[in-house]
């Protein structure tokens, strides 16, 4: 008990300049992947973060077959550019064939997968052994996030959330009233793929800090939260990005100070699940506690409703 | 060296066996819009095979098959709920719950680490190489330990969709014509999902969650751009599944490839290649049928105006188009070109030197064109009070889609009289 309490006090002080750079690269992620994830949301393409990050795996494999080197740029890129790839398929099967979106979001996520697991298998393979276990770069550690992991990531939530901010009207029309955005004039197809260009940002910004499966809940369920208490898109947005800022704050709090399991091999527990278990949690608490959209207030109103006149 | 020295038969068997039980079973989830259930219950499986081992003490596949199904139950139920109490799109539903669950897993996992050898690589990849080594007597047959699973599966997944067919039918298209018929298409969907559940667990262990995650959703998507009829889609998506199977695990053998990566591969490729060129649904069938109408509709039109050019002059007389003229009057795109050396080389138009003109086919053919225009000029202002000058256009459109039966019938009805701007409708 001890230590959890001086661990905890050391956490709050952030005097350890490696839990500094954590806790600042994963709340960086938690705002930014709640605010575009709301986008996502609002476009019936909630899981698309899913095939992106799926996709990674081979783009990394691209990557590394080009420059020869685990350099985490290039390594980056490649990731970013097969994750556009696979939502830019995905897009043109929904658009050209009768093929329902989920159905082509379902088999860009196995095959993508698969060809990055047969060529990260061969990389492997080859006497050099320096690309080994490339698969490690989206399973993502948050806790070995490095100074300029951080400074990456940071400038690419910046970047995003600039973007959303500069386009937030446009934005706005796109998710309630195609037609109208069309109608005013505005390039709909151009900011689509905008919302798309920014999930695939923050996919793979996420992927090396807390993984493919983590960086598809900090898109998902944020806005799904946010979206218990208010039916305003700008609160909404903001609501998204407090929730997954709390969340990964939390989330690496917790890892930080919460004393390791008995016999387990590594110290703590992992980061990326603690964070979207504080998320889950906050969504919970608004599905059942929300003044007006709550489970219980809707209970309590459908009483009234039903109960017999005085 | 000769690859085929280097299959492995049994492994071939079970890769094909288990692709063929996933591409069956997911038709319906393509069908039904939730491709992404296979997605989320081989996530969130995760957590229950962490419960089965922390409840149970042990690794029995009777165990671990109890919490793992479970865990794919909870998962559709789940998200319906999350669905309705969240108010989000399914598929946002799907996304909260499975992320949420597998996170539940991981930290199970990491809690029971020291006793439990769940190797992620493992999970996800799959251990095809290794299946065929690990062996049981059947019948006093040694096969593979996977054999008997895959092929019970294969027959539970038959049995279940050729017993229910005609109610999975209706609950897939149309649920409440399901209940009206007095069944709930809510049950046949627990079931179905069930089934999904099943099919994974029984498919995690031998080719990987990732492979279970493909297999379930391109056969059947596959399917769907091949054929309309639910039967033969079923069917379709169980040869589908076999051959990427097949095709996947000769690709891994010849490249010394991983097997459940190269067969994810194999089916995207199938579906890429059915996307591109299947015969009624695909981009390239649907492209040449859309130029072909181009074409057409270009025909017409020059043949349209070299007969009311014809009218215009003496009687008897040859109109004659230059070439330039034909192919802007048909809109001067690269089908007008085309079009023009289409009716030339089909004998309904001769060229002399730059001119273009009718031959009495193409006189024939031209007189159809023109009475279905002025045919539904004279129908359109008889019965809707519009405007001269609002009648040429949707004419002009329709000309190209009017029947023979339909332009007899609106000829009977008009009567013998000129059309609005006072022009002989031509004869038949």
């Amino acid at each position: 008990m001890n230590t959890f309490l001086s661990d905890l006090a050391r956490f709050l002080s952030l005097q350890d300049a490696n839990t500094r750079t954590v806790v600042l690269g994963a709340c960086a992620l938690g705002v930014a992947c709640g605010v575009v994830g709301c986008l996502a949301t609002l476009r019936r393409r909630a899981l698309l973060g899913d095939a992106v990050a799926h996709a990674a795996l081979p783009g990394v494999c691209a990557a590394f077959f080009i420059v020869q080197s685990r350099s985490f740029a290039a390594l980056m890129l490649g990731a970013l550019v097969f994750g556009a790839l696979a939502a830019g398929l995905v897009a043109l099967v929904r658009a050209w064939t009768r093929v329902r979106e989920d159905a082509a979001i379902g088999i860009a996520i196995g095959s993508f997968f698969g060809l990055g697991v047969v060529w990260s298998g061969l990389i492997s393979q080859r006497p050099q052994g320096a690309g080994a276990g490339l698969d490690g770069f989206i399973f993502g550690k948050a806790a070995s996030m490095t100074r300029a992991d951080v400074v990456a990531i940071t400038a690419v939530a910046a970047a995003c959330l600039g973007v959303v901010a500069l386009l937030y009207k446009e934005f706005k029309a796109l998710a309630f009233d195609e037609e109208f955005a069309a109608a005013q004039g505005w390039p709909t197809v151009a900011l689509d793929l905008v919302v798309m260009a920014l999930v695939c940002a923050c996919t793979v910004a996420g992927l090396p800090a807390v993984g493919v499966v983590m960086v598809v809940a900090l898109l998902v369920i944020p806005p799904a939260a946010a979206r218990c208490w208010t039916d305003r898109l700008g609160v909404v947005l903001l609501l998204a990005g407090g929730i997954g800022l709390f969340a990964a704050a939390v989330g690496v709090g917790l890892s930080a100070t919460l004393p390791a399991p008995r016999g387990a091999l590594t110290r703590g527990w992992p980061t990326g699940p603690l964070i979207v278990l504080v998320a889950a949690a906050v969504f919970v608490l608004g599905a059942f506690f929300s003044p007006r959209r709550g489970v219980l207030a809707q209970a309590r109103h459908r009483r009234a409703v039903e109960a017999p006149p005085p | 060296m000769n690859v085929f020295s280097l299959i492995d038969w049994w492994t071939l068997c079970i890769a094909a066996l288990c692709a063929a039980s996933c591409g069956m079973i997911g038709t319906f989830l393509v069908v039904r819009r939730l491709s992404l259930m296979g997605d989320a219950i081989s996530h969130s499986v995760l957590p229950g095979l962490g419960a089965a081992f922390i409840l149970t003490g042990t690794r029995s596949p009777a165990a671990m098959m109890a919490g793992a199904l479970a865990a794919g139950v909870l998962t559709a139920a789940l998200a319906a709920g999350v669905k309705r109490i969240g108010r989000l799109p399914y598929d946002a539903a799907l996304g909260v719950v499975f992320t949420s669950l597998f996170a539940v897993g991981v930290l199970m996992v990491t809690w029971v680490a020291q006793s439990i050898d769940l190797d992620p690589g493992c999970v996800l990849y799959g251990l095809l190489e290794l299946v065929s080594l690990d062996r049981v007597e059947v019948l006093g047959v040694s096969v593979p330990r996977a054999l008997p699973w895959q092929a019970g599966l294969f027959a539970g997944n038959l049995l279940l969709i050729v017993l229910l067919f005609k109610e999975l039918r209706i609950a897939s298209f149309d649920p409440h014509l399901a209940t009206a018929l007095g069944f709930h298409a809510g049950a046949v969907q627990a079931l179905v999902l069930t089934a999904v559940a099943a099919t994974t667990v029984v498919s995690f262990e031998a080719v990987g969650s990732i492979l279970v995650v493909a297999l379930l959703v391109a056969p059947g998507a596959t399917a769907q751009l091949l054929s309309d009829r639910l039967g033969r889609m079923v069917a379709l998506a169980a040869g589908l599944g076999a051959s990427a199977a097949t095709l996947g695990y000769l690709g891994a053998v010849a490249l010394n490839a991983n097997i459940a990566g190269m067969i994810a591969v194999a089916a995207g490729a199938q579906f890429l290649l059915a996307a591109a060129f299947a015969p009624r649904y695909g981009v390239a069938a649907r492209a040449f049928r859309h130029a072909a109408l181009s074409l057409r509709i270009a025909r017409e039109d020059v043949l349209g105006v070299l007969y009311r050019l014809g009218e215009r002059g003496p009687t008897g007389a040859h109109a004659v188009l230059q070439h330039a003229q034909a192919v802007r009057a048909a809109g001067a795109t690269w089908a007008a070109r085309l079009a023009c050396a289409q009716l030339r080389r089909r004998g309904l138009v001769e060229q002399r030197g730059d001119e273009l003109a009718l031959t009495p086919r193409g006189v024939d053919a031209a007189r159809r064109i023109v009475r279905a225009h002025r045919l539904w000029e004279s129908y359109l202002s008889q019965n809707l009070p519009l405007p001269l000058d609002h009648l040429h256009d949707p004419s002009e459109r329709f000309e190209h889609f009017m029947p023979e039966d339909m332009r007899e019938q609106l000829a009977a009805e008009i009567g013998d009289q000129p059309d609005p701007h006072g022009r002989e409708i031509p004869p038949r």
